[in-house]
């Protein structure tokens, strides 16, 4: 369980082109920040970067007391714009198989199916689901393998207003339950977030 | 199921769908078999002496055929990153893809080997060294083509530069298999040959994952 995250003095060079220098950023249990900022100015990095996917230029990512790969391995959640999901399996199959790989269960998959109200699409193939529905698809691995921090990359923008409302819901559970939330979005989160801005 | 048993299950599933995957691999295979004849001509003798060989290089240009998508669909759609963040190491899941995609793809080849090599003109007595080789090379083909692939990750036309990457390396594979089954033809001892086939393919599949896992995390990176 990751009881903090903490950024300092993080800096991020992509392509030669330094994105954002001096960042610090601490997260508490229960705690969420959203990232904003232009287009282009590193959100979708940082949030790989503390990932583990893209190297730093320099400054440090602490998980509290966890050392970083085993946070990595068993208390991070990355939702990225693309929802890792193959068009010619069906839902059920990708429901099962990334819940268990990140480490749920039978049970807290079918639970996430419900509250995401995937039930009925759950024997489609995913080609056949639309954009929010695959992203709902992806929500439910969030629900089904408990894992104390969220990675979101604009988790919210193929949803309709009620989904949005919905996930909102979610968010908010899983800050009471003691979890973490780091998100880069355009549009406000629906849950109390700090506001932090990148690059500009 | 523990995880990695479902990661085989999965990537055994995708690459039977992947570009077709068996039915095309093998349907490639028969057309290059078929093609020879039509080209070295249809004496019967001619044919069989080449038959072995021949069937053997078709082979391992029929499992360069899927290996281009092995990791670059994962690379699309964000799966791979989600791979990473596992306990399970990536080098051990390059492993498990690739055995899948020799269980979906190399082994039907295996069994069409020895039937395209006879078929061609080798002598029936030959057919199970050929799928014995073909199986095990089989498992070459995609450990060490798996690194080409992953190498080419991101770049445009992927499939043409995992060619290319890969071909040189599957030189030895291909020398040893086809020794082996040359000596057994000639009536020579063929265990040198497939044990140094074998001992390739030991050798890719301890060192594959290692090279496969370092080129994903660059390509994510």
């Amino acid at each position: 369980m990751i009881a903090q995250l903490s950024l300092s003095g993080l800096a991020l060079r992509r392509g030669g082109r330094l994105l954002f220098s001096q960042l610090d950023l601490t997260l508490g249990a229960g705690e969420a920040a959203a990232l904003t900022g232009p287009n282009g100015a590193g959100k979708t990095s940082l949030l790989r970067a503390v990932a583990g996917l893209v190297a730093t230029e320099a400054g440090s990512i602490g998980f509290g007391d966890l050392d970083p790969v085993s946070a990595r391995a068993q208390a991070v959640h990355l939702l990225g714009h693309q929802d890792a999901l193959k068009p010619g399996r069906t839902a059920r199959e990708e429901l099962a198989f990334w819940s268990a790989w990140c480490g749920g269960t039978a049970a807290s998959a079918q639970g996430a199916s419900e509250r995401l109200e995937l039930t009925r699409l759950l024997d489609l193939e995913v080609r056949r689901l639309s954009a929010g529905q695959r992203r709902r698809l992806a929500l439910a691995r969030l629900l089904a393998a408990p894992r104390a921090l969220w990675l979101l990359d604009e988790p919210m923008s193929p949803l309709d207003a009620a989904w949005r409302q919905a996930f909102g819901a979610m968010m908010a559970e899983h800050l009471a339950g003691g979890g973490l939330i780091l998100a880069a979005v355009h549009d406000p989160l629906p849950i109390p977030a700090r506001d932090v801005e990148i690059g500009g | 199921m523990s995880r990695l048993a479902r990661l085989l299950a999965r990537e055994t599933a995708l690459a039977w769908g992947r570009g077709g995957g068996p039915l095309v691999a093998v349907g490639f295979y028969a057309g290059v078999a078929t093609l020879l004849p039509l080209a070295i001509g249809p004496e019967a003798s001619r044919l069989a002496a080449v038959a072995p060989g021949a069937a053997w290089v078709a082979l391992a240009l029929a499992s360069l055929l899927c290996l281009d998508r092995l990791f670059e669909r994962d690379y699309e759609d964000g799966a791979l990153d989600i791979l990473l963040l596992s306990a399970t190491p990536l080098e051990l899941t390059c492993a498990v893809k690739c055995l899948g995609q020799w269980l979906a793809a190399g082994a039907p080849l295996a069994l069409a080997a020895p039937v395209a090599a006879v078929a061609l003109g080798a002598e029936p007595r030959l057919a199970p060294l050929i799928f014995a080789c073909a199986l095990v090379g089989g498992l070459a083909f995609v450990f060490v083509g798996g690194v080409g692939a992953a190498l080419s990750l991101g770049a445009r036309r992927g499939g043409l530069l995992t060619a290319v990457i890969v071909l040189p390396l599957f030189v030895p594979p291909v020398i040893f298999g086809g020794g082996a089954i040359d000596a057994l033809a000639g009536g020579l001892p063929w265990s040198g040959g497939f044990a140094l086939l074998a001992a390739y393919a030991a050798g890719a599949v301890a060192l594959g994952p290692l090279a496969m896992a370092a080129a994903c995390r660059n390509a994510l990176s």
